[in-house]
């Protein structure tokens, strides 16, 4: 019923959708995954208007379709429930639910009382019983999201799209969740639903297409299609692509184990949806990789100790003293270095120079009087410079011109200057050339053997296999297992992140 | 290679599940409650103190002078409250004020009729302009207004020689409008009162008013849900504009001139008394009935410093300020509340 024919979209310097066909039956629930970057958003975007493909064309209900905005979209029936809550949350529930539909008396004034007796009718279905008077922004996300749902489902709607609905939900509001999808595959409605959890993916979907770099790599029944199968086409592109061995710089040399006592050790990380229970420790001198997909909490982990991401639970000690309640202020005095995953928004500062951008963390401990001698911050410029070979005109280069692997690199110098214990590292080598990838893992290398710390967080499976000691992998929250020792394969790390829900 | 056992997120039992929702049923309505009802606490606080301790203030004629007094702040507030429940602030209202009782005397030796459409065509206009220029051009509601307030000022001073021609109210009609009384209660208080209550029903009960609140809380969710954004803001800058002219021309009516030196810092007292009614300065939630409450409080505090005497009648700034930082305060604490609930 709904159709995509060879559509292409391109963005300033990325092909973000090339040549991609999907089609959606009536009735079906299909499934589309893909790693970040893989063209899922863009696709979803050009479904619902918010984007016009450059080429190729849509189909609707067997005609030739074109939606100028989200809007037309939503007229035609097509329905998106956003990962984010889209409803207004100082509004109330029953509010939310007919906006712009209100029932209205012959006056022409808001009918209430039966505003208020349909949304709870139209709720119950949906397994909220929440008050419809309330503040929807009072209620648990679960329940927003089934607000949202039923909203958009209220509309006539033939095709509803869900992106990631369940990333904020409670086991039991995931069940509600499926229910109400069962039905609505019942009453003829296809569903598009995104998702990078495999176990929801089998329970629920009858079709999947994968899309890789922008291109579909597989689309089919989903039946036919063997977990370890799915998790190898979307990470794939590294397997296929390995020719010689030892696609990465890392030495392959376990340095890690040394029977020291652990330098980091994570207990118990639990923060509501995200994390549940994860424990892991690491030596000094060695490097403990963070496998699993996107959205199974390796970012959310490696904040978590570093104090940017909130906990419910768990601790996190450095050299065996316990940090309390990790803040940032609290994990950077211990000596808890994190290099963030999205280096331009949260790492860098592209407007400063080299040299200022390293001098940012050690100011604190360089200043006297809150004066800072401008001969230190360039011996220490000087120093990290050199030894992480940031190859910039002059340190008053400003980090924005430099290119991805230099500012990787002035963002890791600007780490090791505060003296760290413990690196923790998140997709280093993302979107950075060859040559400079090399050379930023024979520095984590190297870093290691000088006793620190590391935790690694990559989706280049070459990578984490083989620059990491140890692998822990993660998937929906959850340690689901941990790979050790030199034998490890990239296929042992895909059959543990694909195993299933009861592994 | 060794492999871990993932452990089972436990879930809360649900009878647990259902005290904590029904705890937070509790928390939203009481909370809501005094968000919407506080100001109105304060009055009826202040009110019966005033009344133990001011003989005067219980006489009937002292009523009428604090609900005639606060006529034009209640129209000029009314609008406040529309523009500020979509996310905006209205900063020209004082000088539209202004405008439109210059307007209105002026235009009164036209007659009735022209005394009251002189002050609404020209202040709409300018409403008309405001909205439009933030609407479609997404610039900051402050700075248009601002813009707005100095044109309408300048505008003002040029149509009256500097400031320094009063024109005097030409029509007896409009004359009586100020002054006349039916059941010894001002014609303008009726009018007020009116216009309050249609307020009040176009907020409440109509799919405009709800897409006010719907603006106010999430513009983007609102667009998304195929709320007209841009016509919301652009009405609620037009009423503004009207009312604030229209109260204008009431109060040129009462004095029987158009008085140029009034109203310098009229829009920040009408802000004052929507934040003090309950309503939040970034938008999404708030009632007419909050602001009404907020405008009667700050009067009856006037009135009552007025009524000492001896005191600089300055004091009611500083003691309706102390009032407004507390509002603001208590009033994040409050939504602080309700979210964690």
């Amino acid at each position: 019923m709904l159709e995509v024919i060879d559509v292409s979209k391109t963005f300033p310097g990325v092909r973000a959708l090339d040549h991609v066909s999907f089609t959606l039956n009536q009735g079906e629930v299909h499934a589309l995954v893909g790693e970040n970057g893989a063209g899922k958003s863009t696709l979803i975007k050009v479904l619902t208007g918010v984007y016009q493909p450059d080429d190729g064309e849509l189909r609707y209900q067997q005609q030739k379709a074109q939606f100028g905005t989200p809007m037309d979209a939503q007229h035609a029936g097509i329905s998106t429930i956003y990962q984010e809550v889209n409803l207004v949350p100082l509004m109330s529930v029953a509010h939310n639910l007919f906006l712009g539909r209100e029932p209205r008396n012959r006056l022409g004034l808001l009918d209430e009382g039966r505003m208020h007796r349909e949304a709870r009718e139209i709720l119950a279905g949906y397994g909220v019983t929440a008050d419809v008077r309330r503040q929807l922004g009072t209620l648990a996300l679960g329940e927003q999201q089934m607000v949202a749902l039923a909203r958009a489902v209220m509309i006539d709607a033939k095709v509803v799209i869900m992106d990631e609905p369940t990333s904020s939900l409670e086991p039991r509001e995931v069940a509600t969740l499926f229910g109400v999808i069962r039905d609505l595959h019942s009453r003829g409605i296809g569903i598009i639903y995104v998702s990078h959890r495999l176990d929801e993916l089998y329970q629920i979907c009858d079709a999947v297409t994968i899309l890789r770099d922008g291109k579909v790599v597989h689309t089919g029944k989903l039946t036919d299609l063997e977990r370890i199968r799915l998790v190898s086409l979307m990470l794939g592109r590294e397997m296929s692509e390995v020719r010689r061995e030892g696609a990465t710089a890392f030495s392959g040399a376990a340095t890690g184990d040394t029977g020291a006592a652990p330098v980091l050790r994570a207990s118990g990380l639990t923060s509501r949806t995200k994390l549940h229970d994860i424990s892991f420790e690491v030596r000094p001198g060695e490097v403990v990789g963070l496998g699993g997909l996107l959205g199974a909490g390796r970012s959310e982990t490696i904040k978590a100790i570093g104090g940017a991401y909130p906990l419910d639970s768990g601790d996190v000690q450095v050299n065996g003293v316990d940090l309390k309640k990790p803040t940032t202020v609290r994990a950077v005095k211990a000596g808890i270095a994190v290099q963030p995953e999205d280096r331009k928004a949260e790492g860098i500062i592209a407007g400063l120079s080299v040299r200022e951008n390293i001098a940012l963390a050690v100011l604190p401990q360089l200043s006297r009087l809150g004066l800072v001698s401008d001969s230190k911050i360039d011996a220490i410029v000087e120093k990290y410079m050199t030894r992480l070979r940031i190859k910039a005109s002059s340190p008053d280069q400003l980090v924005g011109d430099l290119s991805g692997g230099n500012q990787q690199k002035v963002l890791l110098a600007r780490l090791l200057a505060t003296g760290p214990k413990v690196l923790l590292l998140d997709e280093p080598t993302r979107g950075i050339d060859v040559g400079a990838k090399a050379e930023v893992q024979s520095l984590i290398d190297e870093l290691a053997a000088e006793g620190l710390g590391v935790v690694l967080v990559s989706s280049d499976a070459e990578e984490l296999i083989e620059g990491a000691d140890r692998v822990v992998v993660l998937r929906d929250g959850v340690v689901v297992g941990v790979l050790t020792g030199a034998e490890v394969t990239t296929e042992d790390l895909m059959a543990t992140i694909a195993a299933g829900g009861n592994a | 290679m060794t492999m871990g056992i993932a452990a089972k997120t436990p879930t809360p039992p649900p009878e647990q599940a259902a005290a904590d929702v029904r705890k937070a049923e509790r928390t939203d309505r009481i909370v809501g409650t005094v968000q919407r009802q506080g100001a109105l606490a304060v009055l009826v606080v202040v009110v019966l103190i005033a009344l133990a301790a001011f003989p005067n203030f219980r006489s009937f004629d002292n009523t009428g002078t604090i609900l005639v007094a606060a006529a034009p702040p209640m129209l000029i507030a009314l609008g406040m409250t529309f523009v500020i429940l979509t996310g905006g602030i209205d900063l020209s209202v004082g000088s539209l004020y202004v405008l439109g009782g210059v307007l209105a005397a002026w235009a009164s030796q036209y007659g009735f009729v022209a005394a009251f459409a002189a002050p609404l065509l020209v202040c709409g206009a300018i409403g008309v302009a405001n909205g439009l220029l933030i609407a479609y051009t997404r610039m900051a509601p402050f700075i248009v207004t601002l813009a707005a307030l100095l044109g309408a000022r300048g505008l003002m001073r040029a149509i009256s020689s500097e400031g320094s021609e009063t024109f005097l109210v030409k029509s007896d009609a409009f004359r009586r409008l100020g002054n006349g009384s039916f059941l010894d209660i001002g014609y303008q208080v009726w009018l007020v009162v009116a216009l309050v209550v249609l307020g009040m029903v176009l907020l409440a009960r109509t799919r405009f008013g709800h897409a006010v609140y719907a603006v106010g809380g999430s513009a983007d969710a609102a667009a998304l849900m195929g709320i007209a954004v841009h016509r919301t803001k652009v009405w609620v800058y037009v009423m503004s504009g009207l009312l604030a002219g229209l109260a204008g021309a009431i109060n040129a009516a009462k004095l029987g001139s158009g008085v140029t030196v009034l109203g310098t810092g009229m829009e920040l007292d009408a802000i004052a008394a929507v934040v003090i009614g309950g309503t939040l300065l970034t938008g999404g939630a708030g009632t007419i009935a909050g602001t009404i409450a907020g405008v009667l409080l700050l009067g009856v505090i006037q009135n009552l410093i007025n009524q000492v005497g001896n005191v600089n009648s300055n004091w009611q700034q500083v003691i309706s300020g102390t009032f407004l930082a507390l509002v603001v305060v208590a009033q994040t604490y409050l939504v602080k509340l309700r979210r964690v609930s």
